[in-house]
């Protein structure tokens, strides 16, 4: 029996780990699947990572070894090259490995940092024959920066996700031809530094409004023909460009990977395709936690480490303290332009003084205000400059305001505001 | 000198293979491509039917009924995924009752076992998510589902397994008349046998033509699919079909073995220059949209968000109406133009042939003293908890997980890359042991798989195919990388 089994090496588990440890829980174990730890960082070989939380830029491998390190100087236990196949209502977890073949575990806690996987061409269907040369963005990664193979010579790009962006710059750093990065939507689904660092930098034309609405070629791609979209997302007749090229890259969104999840029965979220979670990232299993990318997916490893660290703490106290679970909670509702909100509920008892909530938007915005409102009447405001569906917004919520809540409901709107 | 020559290896070629692996013949298989299975055997509905679909008296009709109760002991002894849910043709208006009064009769006149029809309270208590619209329904309990691919290589694996041999990537360029039999001229090399079977799916045709008068012509249909992840595949329970209108044939929802659901096939006629092209197998916008409001005909509540893929077949559609099983020339004996109901008819189609060439050839075949008639195939997923462990402990590579989607372990894939027609690609070991088949499409496994396979067989990563000839996956190494 353990104290507390972490699912998943990555970011997300090792951070929410090492802070279950320092809180005072000696029996951890954390499980990969790959044989090392770090989970997808270990293939962003580019910079950019830590700037939040350590201060420094370092690249993913840094950032992942600086948390191996920590780990290394703890007791928590490692099983590496160990797939889970199951998690139980009642905390069991059916793993198997080489060496221990297939075993049930027992746990106190749990805390779920599986991480998120790729959409691919059959999420998105888009038409066409089906040749070799269609990747997605992370896939591609993993061959180049990890097996060192490049996947292709003559790129188009579909969906300007961050990893996408990352790879339009590495392949060209590899002697590809990025010949234009494709986004369906009218902005950017990426980073603004990335859209500036990955494709402006090394003239990569972003075309935005457009789609991939054939693939051409027998065996490997041989043609991609790119139209306009309109504001509903229909083709426009008569834009069709034809590229010549022998690759294609999806960045086309991350979906929290959350199999076990559904094995568990933790109620999950439509809008994250991840559990809901309380204030603290507990899931709605008392004793089951999430973090990381299996919650929602967050667009910088920094503020997963952040999240990671609270869902670690919140397992130790659970653990450690065995407080009542307080049964009054908030449910935090989605608004005008709000896709999403974590957590999902919040419960007031829990909270000392303040509280953060994390949320994404459907538009872009330039001035606009945050509103915090209740039954139709507005609690809180915050005004930001701009706001845009690629980053994570952030608002702090007081006790204070909590305390105005009659309903028992919160609801996270944004509206734009004329420039005065 | 071969005794018998098989020209292409689908179902329809690996389940005559296999039949004639029974036989003390010296047999060959020639397939165009770099694996089996790769035509209409990879990409269809992926279901035995039941049989009352085909006129009564066709060779469809009787091959059907026979078919169905081969493949299904055929499965079984072989290792091959099959599940006999049985299928429904829902009606939805009063013509359409008719209609399916019509099949019951037909079907009782083909043979087919224990057809009912189903009222609506009936067809509601056995499919609860069907339209409300649906009035009643022919239920064919003998309608299964199967892994289509599986099958076909489980059948010219034991082929092989007793001796037959086959020639990957012979393309037939050319068939001449020797006086002993046939001389086949192929990209490789050429081959003489005494007999020869035509198996060769869309292109049947084209090898009929090589060697007599044409007089029949396969006019390929493609049918375009969606697959779902495995969270729709219980919205149903058996195979769905609507029934055939003068709007169009409708379209299927069906459980697949895996577990996935399965939607389509429209019908569209493609050109025949199209054919290996890549354009034959496309999937088009208007075709998956035609799919889609079809199928929510029957099923309103179906989430085709839940893709996973799409994919389309392409049928031996042909100018007769029926299976063409006849002899060409002498000792030259077409199984041509099998469209639907193919993947179920092909084991009684293979056994129809093989009586046409003993009669052709004035003489019974001797079966061979013994003969290798069942597979073996550990399928890990599937093992209890003490299998699993007993498997793991005589070879550990089956502790470790390599596809999540599926559980397929490292050692299946293994098993998978040393098997009787060894795979070259990474869609020749998904066909084989399912790894890549699931939600994330071999995104998370791939580079995995293509390390095994490369150790398996000594190559370069670099030459590890995606599936056909030249579908690389890897262009080169990287600066300063291998």
């Amino acid at each position: 029996m353990y104290e507390l089994i972490v699912i998943g090496g990555g970011p997300a588990g090792l951070a929410a780990a090492f802070a279950a440890y320092e809180k005072g829980v000696k029996d951890i174990l954390i499980i990969e699947r790959d044989q090392k730890l770090g989970g997808i960082l270990n293939q962003c070989i580019h910079n950019g990572f830590g700037l939040h939380y350590f201060k420094e830029e370092l690249t993913g491998p840094e950032y992942a070894a600086r948390f191996i390190d920590m780990i290394q100087q703890t007791t928590i236990n490692v099983l590496l090259d160990t797939m889970v196949l199951e998690v139980t209502e009642n905390k069991e977890v059916h793993i198997v490995n080489k060496e221990q073949g297939y075993q049930i575990l027992k746990t106190k806690a749990l805390v779920f940092a599986m991480g998120c996987r790729e959409r691919t061409r059959g999420a998105i269907g888009i038409p066409g024959s089906r040749p070799a040369g269609v990747f997605t963005a992370g896939t591609a990664q993993r061959y180049v920066n990890m097996e060192g193979y490049l996947v292709g010579k003559k790129v188009i790009i579909l969906g300007s996700g961050d990893i996408g962006l990352i790879m339009a710059r590495r392949m060209t750093l590899e002697g590809a031809d990025v010949l234009a990065c494709v986004e369906v939507m009218p902005y950017s689904g990426g980073l603004t530094r990335n859209i500036v660092q990955c494709l402006d930098d090394y003239k990569i034309p972003l075309l935005l409004s457009h789609t991939i609405t054939e693939i051409r070629g027998k065996n490997r791609v041989e043609q991609v023909v790119v139209s306009e979209v309109d504001e509903n997302r229909q083709t426009v007749m008569g834009t069709e460009q034809i590229f010549d090229c022998d690759t294609i890259l999806l960045s086309v969104g991350l979906i929290p990977e959350n199999e076990l999840s559904r094995d568990a029965n933790l109620e999950l979220d439509s809008k994250t395709n991840g559990p809901f979670v309380y204030e603290n990232m507990e899931t709605s299993i008392p004793g089951i936690f999430a973090c990381g990318n299996v919650v929602h997916v967050h667009d910088l490893v920094d503020f997963v480490t952040a999240e990671s660290i609270k869902a670690g703490s919140s397992a130790a106290s659970y653990i450690l303290e065995q407080e009542n679970e307080p049964t009054q909670f908030l449910n935090i509702k989605n608004g005008d332009h709000v896709t999403y909100v974590v957590p999902q509920k919040i419960r007031e008892e829990k909270i000392d003084r303040r509280t953060e909530l994390f949320f994404r938007v459907n538009k872009v915005f330039d001035d606009s205000q945050i509103l915090i409102k209740s039954q139709g009447e507005i609690l809180a405001k915050q005004k930001k400059s701009y706001i845009v569906p690629g980053e994570m917004e952030k608002i702090k919520l007081s006790k204070k305001v909590l305390d105005k809540v009659t309903n028992g409901e919160l609801e996270i709107c944004v509206e734009e505001v004329s420039r005065v | 000198m071969y005794d018998v020559i098989v020209i292409g290896c689908g179902i329809v070629g690996a389940a005559t293979a296999y039949e004639l692996s029974k036989f003390q013949l010296k047999t060959l298989v020639l397939e165009a491509e770099n694996d089996v299975s790769l035509g209409a055997t990879r990409a269809n509905s992926a279901i035995l039917h039941a049989g009352f679909d085909p006129e009564p008296g066709s060779l469809m009709a009787k091959l059907n009924v026979e078919g169905a109760e081969r493949a299904k002991e055929l499965c079984q002894k072989l290792s091959v995924h099959y599940n006999q849910i049985g299928s429904l043709v829902v009606a939805f208006s009063d013509e359409e009752l008719a209609l399916i009064q019509d099949l019951y009769e037909r079907g009782v006149k083909n043979g087919v076992k224990d057809l009912a029809l189903l009222d609506r309270e009936a067809l509601h208590i056995m499919e609860p998510n069907l339209s409300s619209e649906s009035l009643g329904a022919l239920h064919a309990p003998t309608a299964a589902i199967v892994n289509p691919w599986e099958f076909c290589i489980a059948l010219a694996e034991t082929a092989v397994r007793n001796d037959v041999e086959i020639a990957l990537r012979n393309r037939v360029s050319a068939i001449n008349k020797t006086d002993k039999g046939y001389k086949i001229t192929t990209n490789k090399g050429n081959y003489q046998t005494r007999f020869v079977i035509n198996a060769a799916g869309v292109h049947s045709d084209d090898i009929h033509n090589l060697i007599a008068e044409p007089n029949f012509e396969i006019t390929p249909k493609r049918g375009e699919y969606y697959l779902l992840d495995k969270s729709e595949g219980t919205i149903v329970n058996h195979v769905i079909f609507q029934c055939p209108s003068s709007v169009g044939k409708g379209v299927l929802v069906s459980p697949t073995v895996h577990g996935n659901l399965v939607v389509g096939p429209n019908s569209e006629a493609i050109q025949r220059d199209d054919l290996d092209s890549g354009r034959d197998t496309r999937n088009t916008s208007e075709g998956l949209k035609n799919v889609a409001e079809l199928a929510k005909k029957s099923l309103p509540t179906l989430n085709l968000r839940q893709s996973i893929r799409n994919f389309s077949g392409v049928r031996a559609n042909n100018s007769v109406g029926d299976f063409i099983l006849q002899e060409a020339a002498p000792g030259f004996i077409d199984l041509a133009g099998i469209k639907s109901p193919g993947l179920t008819s092909a084991p009684a189609i293979a056994v129809y042939g093989i009586e046409m060439l003993e009669k052709s050839a004035g003489s019974i075949f001797l079966q061979k003293e013994k003969y290798i008639d069942s597979r073996e195939k550990i399928v890990f997923e599937e093992l209890s908890l003490e299998e699993k462990n007993a498997v793991i402990s005589t070879n550990d590579t089956y502790g470790r997980v390599i596809c999540r989607c599926e559980t397929i372990t490292e050692g299946e894939i293994r098993t998978a890359a040393q098997s009787p027609i060894p795979p070259v690609s990474l869609d020749g070991i998904k066909r084989r042991c399912n790894a890549g088949m699931g939600r994330c499409q071999g995104g998370f496994c791939g580079p995995r798989v293509v390390e095994i396979l490369a150790d398996e067989l000594n190559m370069s990563p670099l030459d590890i195919l995606q599936d056909r000839e030249d579908s690389y996956i890897l262009a080169e190494a990287t600066k300063g990388g291998h």
